[in-house]
């Protein structure tokens, strides 16, 4: 272990905000700036000797892991398991995506969190996290900024208005396995859904950050536009 | 199945028309009609999505002999004992009461595509419109030496779902102990690809509970099989010692049966058998041929619309087809539907047409809580459907992966049969 091991944080001690403007483009990150960072996320999660699962699973040796896969922990959301299923790794580019906005990778996810906005923040939490991981030897170090990138949508795709006829007609397509009245046997339902949660789920699979091949298939050959109507249909179900 | 009291009406209410109905239906009638015939994957959801996205624009009658349609996707579990037989069955009630599409069930024996009319057995003359066919599959005559028709009540074939898959299920439980299961697998191209290995899995895993020494001979024409690396990992897995495949490089191409002696002879080596299910090469379903729109066995159809090439008044869906790179299999057929759909009633309504998207994904089970999956999307260019990009499971995924792809697959039947009966 290195230096940090020691802590947990038990207590949540928000740290709104963190002034750092060091560019460390060639490491990991400031893993010291990291701790102070992650007592935002203390409240829920621990970490480091002895860490115990909260609200969140503890995240010892979360670099490598599959997905929703803590021994002990119970509470995973249906999406998270299946994600894991699916394929998920936490990976250095795939922690960066959910700390950047957790439903970005699981619409799911219990964890309630708003995101990091800043890559730099982020790569710093996750120099923290990556020193209570197995095999940091595994992890990159370098050029963290080449391998994260940034998973929000720009406000011009989220401000596309898709046509709702074409949108009846790609939905379609969908239809074929996810059911209109909404059950969830086996296959997420997306009757009803927000559009706002659909366009961001849609566009990583179609980026290919979330895992599951099918999913990555069909959104991969559809245009932003083509993604919008089918949300704007999606949500007037 | 369920059967709710108006879905049970609906039907009534259909077979009462068809009976009363006078030999030429309603020619008066202003709205334009469309007559699909099949009510499979690609016929009932065109059907249902004309019916419903014309908002009664279109007179919509769909022509199926079967009151209860037997999915052939599926069947396979049913052998395996994952699935009861009523749990594949489906009926045409929602179709009739909640779509207003008018079904008919008889068999279509006769198109005029000058005079635009199809006449059914029971003598009744559809004019239409635009006219659907879906009829699926039907069996090359002399396509196995010693098989035809006669003989598949000794050796089913059960590659159409319901009375055949039963008897050859019932079949494989009377097989004496030790005893030998053969399979005649088709010539490409058939309906559903890994369908005859899906099968094979299905079968031993059948035998592995009720005769665990009892064995499996398929003998193939095909040198490769869809998801061969991940259906042989399976049997060597799950069925060790039990599957044994011929292909063409030992005989599998040049064999032929007898059903009274139950044998097959692969290339000249007379194998005794207890059970044998011949799968033979496919061609569309025969009304196509009626029709007049076959080019070789198979159906040809722009990709852009899913009619056919040689009469731009009738579409062809699913199995029967000739459309490029789509597999047949029902999952496709579904798909082509909309693509149909979506184009006739642009043809017929003005309503909005846009580029046509397909996909098809082929779920298969090799044991309890193993299942696998291959796929892709496909798009039309002027040639053919051409292939975007495909997926196909990996062997060594671990069980949690299988396991949830399984669960996957009975989300998606209950998804696409909604989707085609609504």
């Amino acid at each position: 272990m290195v230096k940090g091991a020691k802590t947990i944080f038990g207590v949540a001690f928000f740290v709104s905000c963190v002034a750092a403007s060091s560019s460390v483009a060639d490491e990991i990150g400031d893993a010291e700036r990291g701790e102070k960072l992650f007592r935002q996320c203390a409240a829920c999660h621990q970490v480091g000797q002895g860490a115990k699962h909260r609200v969140g699973p503890h995240l010892n040796g979360i670099f490598g892991r599959k997905a929703g896969t803590v021994d002990g922990f119970t509470r995973y959301s249906e999406g998270l398991v299946r994600a894991g299923n699916d394929g998920l790794v936490w990976s250095l580019d795939k922690l960066h995506a959910y700390l950047e906005n957790p439903k970005y990778l699981v619409s799911d996810t219990r964890m309630n969190f708003a995101g990091i906005e800043k890559r730099e923040d982020r790569a710093d939490v996750l120099a923290y996290l990556r020193q209570f991981s197995d095999n940091p030897a595994d992890i990159p170090e370098a050029q963290p900024t080449a391998l994260a990138p940034e998973v929000e949508l720009s406000p011009e795709t989220l401000a596309i208005v898709g046509d709702p006829d074409y949108g009846e007609y790609l939905a379609s397509e969908c239809t074929t396995c996810h059911q209109r009245d909404g059950s969830d046997q086996g296959i997420p339902s997306i009757t009803g859904w927000p559009r706002e949660d659909f366009l961001i789920a849609m566009h990583a699979y179609k980026r290919k950050i979330r895992p599951h091949p099918v999913m990555q298939s069909y959104a991969g050959r559809l245009s932003d536009e083509e993604i919008a109507a089918l949300a704007a249909y999606f949500e007037g179900l | 199945m369920k059967l709710n009291r108006r879905a049970f009406i609906g039907t009534g209410a259909a077979a009462a028309a068809a009976l009363q109905a006078p030999s030429v239906w309603g020619a008066a009638h202003g709205r334009p009609k469309v007559v699909v015939i099949g009510g499979g994957a690609g016929g009932a959801t065109a059907a249902r999505y004309l019916a419903k996205d014309s908002k009664g624009e279109i007179d919509v009658t769909l022509v199926e002999p079967s009151r209860q349609y037997y999915t052939c996707f599926f069947s396979n579990l049913y052998i395996g004992g994952f699935r009861d037989l009523s749990s594949i069955a489906h009926s045409y009630g929602t179709l009739a009461s909640e779509y207003g599409i008018n079904v008919v069930h008889d068999w279509a024996t006769g198109i005029d595509r000058d005079a635009k009319t199809v006449t059914l057995a029971g003598g009744a003359v559809l004019p239409y419109d635009k006219l659907v066919l879906s009829p699926g599959i039907d069996f090359v005559e002399g396509a196995v030496p010693g098989w035809d028709l006669s003989t598949q009540h000794k050796m089913p074939h059960a590659y159409k779902a319901g009375s055949q898959t039963e008897l050859l299920k019932a079949q494989i439980e009377a097989m004496p102990e030790g005893g030998r299961f053969a399979m005649v697998a088709p010539p490409n191209p058939y309906r559903c690809p890994p369908g005859p290995y899906e099968r094979v899995s299905m079968v031993a895993h059948l035998l592995k509970d009720i005769n665990p020494t009892a064995k499996i001979l398929v003998v193939d024409p095909k040198a490769n099989f869809s998801k061969q690396a991940l259906f042989e990992e399976g049997w060597a897995k799950h069925y060790p010692g039990m599957v044994e495949r011929i292909g063409p490089d030992f005989g599998g191409e040049n064999v032929s049966v007898n059903a009274d002696e139950m044998t097959v002879d692969i290339d000249g080596v007379v194998e005794k058998i207890d059970v044998c299910n011949v799968i033979p090469a496919q061609k569309a379903g025969r009304i196509c041929e009626l029709a007049g729109i076959n080019e070789g066995n198979w159906a040809p159809v722009d990709g852009h619309t899913m009619a056919s090439r040689m009469d731009e008044s009738i579409h062809v869906l699913g199995d029967a087809t000739n459309q490029g790179d789509m597999p047949k299999s029902g999952f496709s057929a579904n798909s082509q539907a909309k693509v149909a759909a979506m184009a006739i009633r642009g043809d017929l309504t003005g309503s909005k047409v846009f580029p046509a998207k397909f996909s098809n994904t082929c779920w298969s089970l090799i044991d309890t809580d193993d299942g696998v999956k291959v796929g892709a999307s496909y798009q039309a260019t002027d040639e053919k459907i051409a292939k975007v990009d495909g997926f196909v499971s990996q062997t060594g995924e671990d069980a949690a992966l299988r396991k949830a792809t399984y669960e996957e697959s009975l989300g998606w039947y209950a998804g696409i049969t909604s989707d085609m009966f609504g």
